[in-house]
């Protein structure tokens, strides 16, 4: 397939609020039909970022280019094309779910069908329910339906399952991998890693307003060059591990030892970061210039 | 009919659904001017003169409740629920969603104003309207500048806590020295004077010329001046300053 157009670009992003910079230079490219997250502690300036992306705010610096409009001018091409599923969760009281999806329906030229919205979004048993009786849970599945009844090509999700119960978030991932399937492109926010690890193609972790580490969530671990080695002492039964670049000697130190002993080495393993890892470390407080690394433990 | 219109259609339809939901609501809306029109006219009671100050009054007051005061309520629930924000992120066009409210509201006040005119010519023998034309170009006058100021004054509500304090601190006294509740005229002189700046004192008059008097609309164009003057504020800071956002600290 030819490089298709990046449904988002970004180029030197700069946001500032007074004297705070929330937004300090972020590079990025979404690319349809993928699903990106932007992984980071509450205050690096996710919702900055997203917000600026969805015609919210105006940014002080920077390229930003959504579906090949600038949301700034808030062109109306573009808000028919994007669905938004903000933090908030405010409604009317006194509107049922039906009535909302209906309503919001109007303002799209193709939009879907309201009943295959409330099952895609898990509210058919809600359709008469009003706003106002809905749970946590359920204002928020009326927030994905509002957001897709329009049919968007691109989806924004601020932060989208903060404060769920472990239900709850499940069915919310549920709707992002039915929305993956229908090949829609996906930006969401989230501090959960397990979120970006479970939902995302590409993520980008954000820290302080920049990017630290951009990549797929597996080899974001990966490309780390350290390896952990881990094995139980003979002598002292107690676990042991040690961080190297190469495992190569160490491990033929090790086994050589055990053979030479007679002896099995037990527990052994060899691991690379996880995704966990190496956010931890991006991300802990302060930030020295090369990131000491952080204390393995050894995970058997 | 374009697009736009056809949402704020769609909109105005929404926002009416909205209100009669909450009933009881709606039924103390409307009950409140009427128990006023009954407790003063009592009061009055033989007076026709009094009355007759009461009814346009009485309307006028109506007019401000269902315009000014609901808007500053309903827009700062709204923005701080993050209502607002949401539309604002559909293709909605920002003007027909203020347009579908702002029908809302004058829906209101009409229904208002015609249950005082009715309690007039009914209950205390004001009989009906002498000035169609007038009643017409005060009412409109009236709803779209009190309900501009209502847009613009909810700019400056900080959250919805305070939003019937901010309400009620120009309400309450704007209706007092408008004369809802007595003649303008009987009242000292730096009233007099701080009334005749007010929009609400002329929209009363202008009422009273329509359903009382059943003087001419062309005897009282400064009056129309005032209230066009006070428009053209309320819509410019309406548009200017309107925030979607609810403010956060």
């Amino acid at each position: 397939m030819a490089a298709a157009a990046p449904a988002i670009l970004v180029r030197d992003l700069r946001k500032s609020y007074g004297t705070f910079e929330a937004v300090r230079g972020i590079d990025f490219e979404v690319a349809p039909g993928e699903v990106f997250g932007l992984l980071g502690p509450n205050g690096a300036g996710k919702t900055s970022t997203v917000e600026i992306l969805e015609g919210y705010r105006r940014r002080d610096g920077g390229i930003v280019s959504v579906l090949g409009h600038d949301p700034e001018r808030r062109p109306r091409d573009l808000r028919r094309r994007i669905g938004i599923v903000l933090q908030s969760t405010g409604m009317y009281r006194h509107i049922t779910v039906r009535e909302a999806l209906a309503h919001w329906a109007r303002f799209y030229p193709h939009p879907r069908d309201v009943d295959e919205v409330l099952a895609l979004a898990g509210l058919d048993e809600k359709a008469d329910a009003l706003a106002r009786t809905l749970s946590g849970g359920q204002m928020r599945r009326m927030d994905f339906g509002l957001a897709l009844v329009g049919d968007p090509e691109l989806i924004f999700l601020d932060e989208p399952t903060t404060g769920f119960d472990p239900a709850a978030r499940r069915a919310a991932w549920d709707v992002v991998r039915s929305l993956q399937e229908l090949g829609k492109t996906v930006l969401l926010t989230t501090h959960y890693l397990d979120e970006a690890q479970a939902l995302c193609d590409r993520v980008a972790i954000i820290k302080e307003g920049r990017i630290v580490a951009e990549g797929p969530p597996a080899e974001l671990g990966a490309s780390s060059s350290r390896y952990t080695v881990a094995w139980r002492s003979a002598e002292t039964g107690a676990m042991e591990s040690r961080e190297t670049e190469d495992p190569t000697a160490l491990l033929h130190q090790l086994t050589s030892a055990a053979l030479a002993r007679g002896d099995r080495l037990t527990d052994l393993s060899v691991t690379r970061p996880s995704l966990e890892d190496v956010y931890l470390e991006l991300t802990a407080e302060p930030t020295p210039a090369g990131a000491a690394p952080a204390e393995e433990t050894a995970d058997v | 009919m374009p697009e736009s219109l056809t949402l704020a259609w769609h909109q105005y339809r929404l926002e009416r659904r909205m209100f009669w939901r909450n009933p009881s609501a709606a039924f103390f809306n409307f009950l409140l001017p009427l128990l006023f029109l009954a407790l003063f006219g009592a009061i009055f009671s033989g007076n026709q003169d009094d009355l007759n100050v009461l009814i346009p009054g009485i309307a006028g007051m109506s007019i401000m409740a269902t315009t000014f005061s609901s808007l500053v309520m309903n827009l700062t629930f709204l923005r701080e629920q993050g209502v607002l924000k949401r539309m604002r992120g559909t293709p909605l066009p920002e003007g027909s969603y203020l347009l579908g409210v702002f029908g809302n509201a004058v829906a209101n006040a009409m229904i208002q104003l015609a249950l005082v005119i009715v309690a007039g010519k009914v209950l205390f023998g004001t009989g009906w309207p002498k000035e169609w034309a007038e009643l017409a170009v005060y009412t409109a006058a009236g709803v779209i500048c009190l309900a501009a100021l209502g847009v613009a004054w909810s700019h400056v509500v900080p959250n919805y806590d305070s939003a019937a304090a901010y309400n009620n601190i120009v309400f309450l006294p704007v209706i007092f020295i408008s004369g809802v509740f007595y003649d303008v005229d009987n009242a000292p002189q730096f009233l007099r004077d701080i009334a005749q700046v007010l929009p609400l004192t002329h929209i009363i008059d202008g009422l009273s010329g329509a359903l009382v008097s059943g003087r001419s609309l062309a005897d009282n164009a400064s009056g129309l001046a005032v209230v066009g003057i006070w428009a053209a504020l309320g819509l410019f800071f309406a548009v200017r300053g309107f925030r979607w956002d609810a403010r956060r600290d």
